[in-house]
């Protein structure tokens, strides 16, 4: 429609000219930020959505909407923050996470069981650098996705994201004392996943 | 008296996360003072934190960033 465009602006007053140039140049300039944010958001969305494929259409979804309601971004505020608050929440709606039962959901150890289990295992080994290192990349990318869905949304935006608990609380539309708890749960029942994991491999 | 090395646990993750209150620090830290096992404990969870950091490290597909450029509305 550029020569629809074009009419409109030659017709427009100069003060209306003047206002649509202005507002070209930012969403321009919202799109150009939005976009070089792309690489960090996706770093959050990878393991938040349950695949590789989920993380794809997220990601779409999340730039088409934020590109339609740019007018809704407060310019100077953390975008990182509103992109994933959009991403987030298009996660929720679509209904994309099979949320288990509470019953469900595995039993958190407490925070020393993995050290425990894995330096019980290790032949004595004594520096804790060694004993993390039995681990492989693949057991903890594993274990993030056992993750459910309520611990492993804080667990990525703050220890993935380095989001605050303030900026997650935001993000996820909960109160921070609840950021908290499902964070600390969250670590618990992924240091429990590894401890199963290594363990398995041990056997 | 409760268990020293139960309360040290219960306090780890606030403690690398810097949100105890100076009363609590002063506790946690008066104990790792004497307790090796607690010590060692909170310095897997912080090697361990890093480490997970580390891991995930899946980059942007290419084709994705190219699709998201896409996604832009046009200038009329």
């Amino acid at each position: 429609m550029a020569h629809a465009g074009t009419v409109e602006l030659m017709d427009a007053e100069p003060e209306d000219a003047q206002r649509l140039a202005t507002e070209a140049r930012d969403r321009v300039r919202f799109e150009e930020d939005a976009l070089a944010l792309s690489d960090q958001v996706y770093r959050v969305a990878r393991y938040l959505a349950s695949s590789r494929e989920d993380a794809d259409e997220l990601m779409q979804e999340t730039y088409a909407r934020a590109f339609r309601s740019w007018r809704s971004f407060t310019p100077g505020t953390n975008m990182r923050a509103w992109l994933l608050r959009i991403l987030t929440n298009l996660n929720i709606d679509r209904g994309r996470r099979q949320q288990r039962a509470p019953q469900m959901q595995p039993l958190e150890a407490n925070d020393y069981y993995l050290y425990d289990k894995l330096a019980e295992n290790g032949d004595g080994i004594s520096d804790e650098d060694q004993v993390v290192e039995r681990l492989s990349q693949d057991d903890i990318v594993t274990a993030l996705s056992v993750v459910p869905h309520d611990f492993r949304d804080v667990l990525v935006l703050v220890d993935l994201g380095d989001f605050s608990y303030a900026d997650a609380a935001q993000i996820l539309d909960i109160p921070v004392g609840t950021v908290m708890s499902r964070l600390h749960r969250g670590r618990r029942i992924l240091k429990r996943e590894l401890a199963e994991s290594a363990l398995e491999e041990a056997t | 008296m409760t268990d020293p090395c139960a309360h040290c646990e219960e306090m780890m993750q606030p403690y690398l996360d810097h949100v105890l209150t100076d009363e609590e620090m002063t506790q946690a830290e008066a104990h790792l003072s004497e307790c090796v096992d607690c010590r060692k404990r909170y310095k897997f969870e912080e090697s361990l934190r890093i480490y997970v950091r580390k891991a995930v490290t899946e980059q942007m597909p290419e084709e994705l960033r190219v699709k998201l450029s896409a996604l832009r509305i046009p200038l009329e």
